[in-house]
């Protein structure tokens, strides 16, 4: 006998078109003007950061930075359909992310100039600090999403990883954990076509990666990624399945359309054709062409918005750069309790000096 | 008190941990209706259910990574590798997490989470089945790592690991599992961590060492009726008790360090570092080191030839007080 035994599909959504046009089917009704000028707003303030880090880290002010921009519509969409009860993971790229949960933008550069401080995250804004090594992040998440669902908090954990991380075991191992559990989580792989240097179809042979979701028995769906408004629908299905018990998977194609992180030359590896074509699909520039087409927008607001933007940035930076440095820090946080050892290498450290 | 072996001892270790506090659970593989592949965790799916001993999918590296998780959310994991060798599967989660959330987050997020495993030889096992990996794990910083050498030790240890803020990385030596039984209390109670048990005083040569090895050593001495050793079982061996370590040394003049895990890189050599640095002009002999060689863990054929034995511990002896 050979007969199937199982098939599934894998859908793909998309609300708001390349010129900004919208199929109002799909259309959430709770996003009203306001909130769509709302996203606008975030994803530019996304952008003009991005690009601030960018130039600091170019006058070594810095340390290395991985850049979001092109990615601001599956950050931003995503991040502004979770409550404030619901919990972010992100990876190393969300900078989007952590600014619509709070992250105070002083913090973000305390961090990214290179010190811990700017990990030590108020716990209310319900996100964890940056995590570099690739979806390692993936099982604390669906850890978290077990606690919640033990404590009866009514909560869902949302975590991001990128095409690349979607090879490693701890993304499989983690969402296979939340089939098994029924924890809530939900799972955004930004997918930028690009792990560094390696283009997605050299990741792996999968069609699509909310497929992978299949073999853990969960539930997923595609999204255009640079659609902001259908990242934004996706991820609220997703919360609102995920809490009732089914973890979910949303792949957003986006795509990177600078380096990955600020020590990689792009154009070793990609063709400036490959970056036009994706550049034209820019979600910033899709959703003003929709704003400005129903009156919602103007080149004045978009002057107003962006000096007043830039001086938010600005006036944060000035607060980062007040920050002190505590080199005992290093050594005060890593037990509890105190340790013969790093007591005695600090008092010699503190002697020696030799951090100056 | 009871009479205890060192699964009975920590299994009543954690029946009084789950019952404490609602938050400590226990993650792992056939930890549940099984009981875990040594049993230490019989009984416990009955009383606290599938909701707190939590049979997972068989995968180590989501085993620590989801119990990062919960420290974070507010629970009190207490996840079982099955053996240690089967640990490194998790390593990039340990070391790369939780041994850094502290630190990296200036305290503010700890992860008060006790990963058990079974470790070291003599008893006869498949290949991996059989490592001492402390020191690998000693190495990082952040991570507090403990092993028992009795079920007294291993119930009051263990019960201070859970009551703490920190990862703990909670070593059970198979071989002592069901070794021996010693009285033990049955309500709960706590040995501290960070302090070495001097379990013998003497003032002939300081031996240091932990797990397995501790019973080798003393029927070693007992053969010795002549000599005055001071017997120090580590029982945390990061962070080190200095303290105790070179006090000793400067006592007795004279140190052996002995342990199963391979020579090279080893805690031996970081504890002769450290009495080399605060005593080597309180010592009159060289410190020596016992402890199995720098290669990988043989099968079980030829592991008698691996471990450190009485003879080898015995003659250490008799030629450092020759010295």
């Amino acid at each position: 006998m050979l007969k199937d035994v199982f098939s599934t599909t894998i859908k793909y959504m998309q609300i708001m078109d390349e010129n900004g046009v919208i199929d109002n089917n799909l259309m959430p009704p709770e996003l009203n003007d306001q909130k769509l000028v709302e996203f606008y707003k975030m994803m530019s303030l996304a952008r003009s950061l991005d690009a601030k880090a960018l130039s600091l880290q170019r006058q070594g002010r810095l340390a290395t930075y991985a850049p979001l921009v092109g990615e601001e519509a599956t950050q931003i969409g995503s991040a502004m359909a979770m409550g404030k009860n619901d919990f972010a993971v992100p990876g190393f790229r969300q900078h989007g992310v952590y600014i619509v949960r709070g992250l105070p933008i002083d913090q973000f550069f305390v961090y990214w100039k290179g010190y811990e401080e700017g990990a030590k995250i108020k716990k209310e804004l319900n996100i964890t600090p940056v995590i570099v090594p690739v979806a390692t992040q993936m099982p604390h998440a669906a850890g978290i999403a077990f606690a919640k669902k033990y404590l009866k908090e009514d909560s869902a954990v949302v975590v991001y990883v990128g095409d690349g991380g979607t090879s490693e075991g701890d993304f499989y191992e983690a969402i296979n954990f939340a089939g098994v559990f029924k924890v809530p989580l939900v799972v955004i792989i930004e997918n930028n076509q690009w792990a560094i240097s390696v283009p997605r179809k050299d990741q792996t042979a999968a069609q699509t990666l909310a497929q992978k979701a299949i073999a853990a028995g969960i539930d997923s769906i595609q999204v255009d990624g640079n659609d902001v408004i259908a990242v934004y629908k996706a991820t609220k299905d997703a919360i609102e399945s995920a809490k009732a018990g089914k973890p979910y998977v949303i792949e957003c194609l986006t795509y990177r359309l600078s380096m990955h992180t600020t020590s990689d030359d792009p154009t070793k590896y990609r063709s400036d054709d490959e970056v036009a074509q994706w550049q034209k699909k820019d979600p910033i520039l899709r959703l003003g062409a929709y704003l400005k087409g129903k009156g919602l927008w103007n080149d004045s607001m978009e002057e107003e918005m962006k000096n007043s933007q830039l001086k938010e940035i600005d006036d944060a930076l000035e607060k980062a750069n007040q920050f002190v440095p505590n080199p005992d820090s290093i050594f005060e946080n890593v037990y509890s309790f105190s340790s013969d050892a790093i007591d005695e290498q600090m008092e010699s450290a503190k002697k020696e000096n030799y951090w100056q | 008190m009871a009479m205890m072996n060192m699964v009975q001892s920590i299994n009543n270790a954690l029946d009084l941990l789950m019952a404490e506090d609602k938050n400590v659970v226990l993650l792992g593989e056939d930890i549940g209706k099984d009981g875990g592949v040594f049993r230490v965790t019989d009984g416990l799916f009955d009383k606290y259910t599938a909701a707190r001993v939590i049979d997972t999918p068989l995968a180590e590296s989501s085993i620590i990574g989801t119990s990062i998780g919960m420290a974070i959310a507010g629970l009190k994991p207490i996840p079982e590798i099955q053996f240690a060798g089967f640990m490194y599967l998790s390593y990039a989660q340990i070391v790369n997490h939780a041994a850094r959330y502290r630190s990296r987050t200036r305290g503010n997020i700890e992860l008060p989470l006790v990963v058990r495993t079974p470790v070291s030889g003599g008893v006869k096992t498949l290949e991996h089945h059989s490592e001492s990996p402390e020191a690998v794990y000693s190495n990082i910083g952040g991570l507090v790592v403990v092993e028992p050498s009795n079920p007294y030790d291993a119930k009051g240890l263990l019960t201070s690991a859970v009551h703490g803020r920190d990862p703990v990385l909670f070593l059970e030596p198979t071989k002592l599992y069901r070794l021996f039984k010693q009285d033990v209390p049955e309500e709960m109670f706590e040995v501290p961590i960070g302090k070495a048990n001097i379990l013998k005083e003497g003032n002939d040569l300081t031996i240091i060492t932990y797990g397995t090895m501790v019973n080798v050593v003393e029927k070693a001495l007992e053969k010795r009726p002549g000599v005055s050793a001071e017997v120090v079982d580590l029982r945390t061996i990061c962070p080190l008790d200095q303290d105790t370590i070179v006090k000793s040394a400067r006592k007795t003049g004279k140190v052996i360090i002995v342990h199963e895990a391979s020579m090279s890189f080893g805690v031996g050599a970081e504890i002769s570092a450290i009495i080399a640095e605060k005593a080597i002009y309180d010592i009159d002999a060289p410190i020596m080191r016992i402890a199995s060689p720098s290669l990988p863990y043989p099968m079980p054929g030829y592991e008698n030839y691996y471990i450190p034995n009485e003879k080898r511990i015995g003659d250490a002896i008799d030629s450092i007080l020759n010295m």
